[in-house]
């Protein structure tokens, strides 16, 4: 390793060349105060808050970009440094509108605890209104530019890591700020709603759009039944909300909660999502005996959706017919379970709780209503629900144990796994496998398609039995193989990649995973703050830990989903399946 | 979708045809804008759209370029833009008379244009023409030591230009 020497506040340490003061700082214990800085991202001396002395330079430097060298002499804690420091922060709080008592990032916000911690008890500028209009408009999220202190990071997700480019810094000098082109609501243009940049954005300048009012309406009224999905993702993310350790499960506490909060049935969107694969799966199985489009991709991740109906609208085709597992959830709700239960879908509102912003878009969508009625009815972040529990006094750890309601509370491990990028895929896998080669797996983790590499791929080989195989594919030692090649791709800077593949005839796969958020739904724009790489690696450790504690691990063994298509649907792919639990899609321009 | 097509088709030919004289790249921008820009002082949506399914890259950056550099504008300009000068050399001498003379004779505020698109009120940095302060430049033509009754003069000048 080539290493550096230097000394900060007098103090030696050793450090790899490239690392920056920032980096050398933190290996002392030093905790330099940063704000544009992220840990994920490219932004770098925006803000200038970091700012320390460096021996030999006139002028104050941002130790989050400037690089480290030999011998190098930087004191982090001099009165010109506080001094710069507080400046810097006053001057954004001079346009701030500090209602820090009605923002929803009160008490997590990075500007109201570095003002708290730099010590400022004064502005020393007069405050000046900027006035700037909120966009509400979208159904996922809220913009309010006046909170916004151009830190650029989500300008940098937004470009960088998802490859949309929906916000911008515009303007200059006092001027300056982030916002969508000629200040066009992010409902406008070709946004994907996927909510990564709430979870980067320091302050509250973009939130959720809120919907617990609607909830809590929906709770307390005597004539609705209301019923409740949990997302995979949401049992695993929940509890860090509440002040738990990051990756905490608490799958049973979650049922209890909500029962508390006065649901009339709990219900679990694993379930729908082991529905997801007998469909999805049956549906690349079809697809690849008749020759159709491939290779498919996946459909339940709603910015993704987004994504290619504005970017690659001419490949629309690839996609899975197959709704989401919370949309087909909210089909089934209106219909089999009324049926069911003996009630009027009228009267049911459905709620689903979500790691995603985008779901809320979603949810929205005009044909999402085969049911007759709008399938899901509210959608809440594990942030709003928190928040609802917060605010109904409901304590995790006082709470008992408590399993889902039946039916649709029954799942296997392959629908928890839907909640990390690569478990769609392995899902699917694990009851591809079985359909086709008529045979138990053995081993049911597919470790290819796990973690957070950007772009995973495998290829599986079913060795297809030999009454099945007449007149079939290669053969091997007088056994028939089909080969399937796959890939899995989470964030969409990546699912570009693979995509520009398909577009240029390259693409040698048969199935594509495709999750908008890095990580998968764990990293979703609807998951407490902060989601970095840190919080991401602790959700999806949990996620498999969920998967391999469940007595069933494969969703064809789901035995809810097995008297399901008894009772109600019939077969996989049957007429009523494709006129609950399936969609088609639209062109969108680019914009 | 946010922008009527057929203003997006109006503008598309030339877009392309400036694009490629510039070497469709994104380094180009700069050039690119100012030469859209030539005829009619301003760059609308239509146009910064088009330049970015051009060059393949966000709408976002297009329009954060054009909004940084003051040589653009985003807002409809007139055909004629009056820039008064605002610093201190020219403010001593009365600048300030000046631009209450032209927003008086003209009808609007600084920033503003007329309603029928001939002129817009501009306030500028130094012109560096000191020595005739107060001083103002319109499009690329500057007139010095500016009194309200001068004011209303050079407009005449512009009211004969009917082209
Ligand atoms: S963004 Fe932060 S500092 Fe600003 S009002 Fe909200 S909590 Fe307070
Ligand atoms: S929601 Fe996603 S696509 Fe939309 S602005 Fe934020 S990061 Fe960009
Ligand atoms: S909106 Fe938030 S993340 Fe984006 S620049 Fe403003 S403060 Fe930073
Ligand atoms: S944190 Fe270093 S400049 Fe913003």
């Amino acid at each position: 390793m080539d290493a550096v020497n230097l000394t900060i506040d007098g103090l030696s340490v050793e450090v790899p060349r490239g690392s920056t003061i920032l980096d050398a700082a933190s290996k002392l214990g030093i905790d330099i105060p940063t704000l544009c800085h992220h840990p994920d991202l490219a932004v770098k001396a925006v803000c200038r808050v970091c700012v320390v002395e460096v021996e030999g330079q006139r002028v104050l430097q941002p130790a989050c970009a400037y690089p480290v060298a030999e011998g190098m002499q930087v004191k982090t804690n001099t009165a010109r440094v506080r001094e710069a420091r507080k400046t810097v922060v006053e001057l954004m709080l001079a346009h701030h509108p500090q209602d820090c008592l009605q923002c929803e990032r009160n008490q997590n916000c990075e500007l109201q605890s570095l003002a708290y911690r730099l010590g400022v008890r004064e502005i020393s500028f007069p405050y000046i209104e900027r006035d700037l209009p909120i966009d509400e408009l979208s159904p996922a999220m809220k913009r309010d530019p006046n909170k916004c202190i151009n830190c650029r990071r989500c300008v940098s997700v937004c470009h960088d890591i998802q490859g949309v480019g929906a916000l911008e810094s515009v303007n200059r000098g006092f001027d300056t700020v982030v916002t969508a082109p000629f200040w066009r609501s992010i409902a406008e243009i070709s946004c994907v709603t996927c909510g990564q940049c709430v979870l980067v954005c320091p302050v509250g300048a973009i939130t959720e759009r809120d919907d617990t009012e609607q909830v809590w309406a929906a709770l307390a009224n005597p004539q609705k039944h209301v019923i409740v999905q949990t997302a995979p993702a949401i049992r695993v993310s929940i509890g860090e909300e509440l002040g738990l350790p990051v990756g905490t499960r608490v799958t049973k506490k979650l049922t209890a909660a909500l029962r508390r909060l006065g649901f009339d049935r709990v219900f679990d969107t694993d379930f729908s999502a082991d529905l997801t694969i007998w469909e999805e799966g049956n549906e690349l199985l079809h697809r690849l005996s008749t020759g159709g489009t491939l290779p498919m991709l996946t459909s339940c991740s709603p910015g993704w959706i987004k994504y290619i109906e504005h970017y690659y609208p001419e490949l629309l085709d690839h996609l899975s017919t197959c709704k989401s597992p919370q949309q087909m959830f909210g089909a089934l709700a209106k219909t089999y379970y009324a049926e069911k239960a003996g009630l009027d879908p009228a009267d049911i509102v459905m709620v689903s709780i979500m790691p995603c912003t985008a779901k809320k878009f979603e949810a929205g969508r005009p044909e999402m209503s085969d049911s007759g009625y709008a399938d899901v009815d509210v959608v809440l972040t594990t942030r709003e629900l928190g928040r609802m529990l917060r605010e109904a006094g409901i304590d995790f750890s006082g709470l008992p144990e408590e399993e889902y309601d039946e039916p649709l509370g029954i799942s296997t491990g392959a629908g928890a796994i839907f909640g990390a990028s690569g478990g769609v895929m392995e899902a699917a896998l694990r009851t591809v496998y079985e359909l086709v080669t008529g045979k138990e797996l053995e081993n049911v983790n597919f470790e290819d398609v796990r973690g957070l590499e950007g772009i995973k791929s495998a290829t599986v080989s079913l060795p297809i039995p030999e009454a099945a195989a007449a007149g079939d594919k290669a053969t091997n030692n007088g056994v028939s193989e089909l080969e399937v090649k796959v890939a899995v791709a989470h964030s969409l800077q990546h699912a570009k990649t693979l995509m520009e593949q398909i577009r240029a005839g390259k693409a040698e796969y048969q199935f594509i995973e495709v999750m908008c958020c890095p990580g998968g739904c764990i990293g979703g724009g609807g998951q407490p703050i902060p989601t970095n790489t840190e919080e991401r690696t602790l959700r999806i450790k949990a996620i498999y830990e969920e998967d391999a504690g469940m007595p069933l691990r494969k969703s064809h063994d789901n035995p809810a989903v097995k008297t399901l298509y008894k009772e109600y649907l019939g077969k996989p792919l049957g007429e009523k399946s494709h006129q609950l639990l399936h969609t088609h899609y639209e062109p969108r321009e680019k914009f | 979708m946010a922008i009527p097509k057929e203003q997006l088709d109006s503008v598309k030919e030339r877009v392309i045809q400036i694009v490629s004289q510039n070497g469709a790249k994104e380094e180009a921008l700069l050039q690119i804008l100012h030469d859209i820009q030539a005829d009619d002082n301003s760059l609308s949506e239509a146009e910064l759209l088009q330049v970015a399914r051009a060059l393949d890259i966000p709408l976002s950056r297009v329009y954060g370029v054009a909004t940084f550099y003051s040589l653009y504008s985003v807002q409809p300009r007139g055909k004629f833009i009056i820039r008064i000068c605002e610093s201190a050399p020219c403010h001593i001498v009365g600048a300030r008379a000046v631009i209450s003379a032209f927003e008086e004779a003209l009808g609007i505020k600084m920033g503003e244009t007329t309603t029928d698109g001939k002129f817009t009120l501009e306030a500028t940095s130094c012109l560096g023409v000191c020595g005739v302060a107060p001083a103002v430049m319109i499009n690329d033509e500057v007139y010095g030591n500016l009194t309200p009754d001068k004011v209303v003069e050079v407009l005449a000048e512009y009211d004969a230009d009917e082209a």
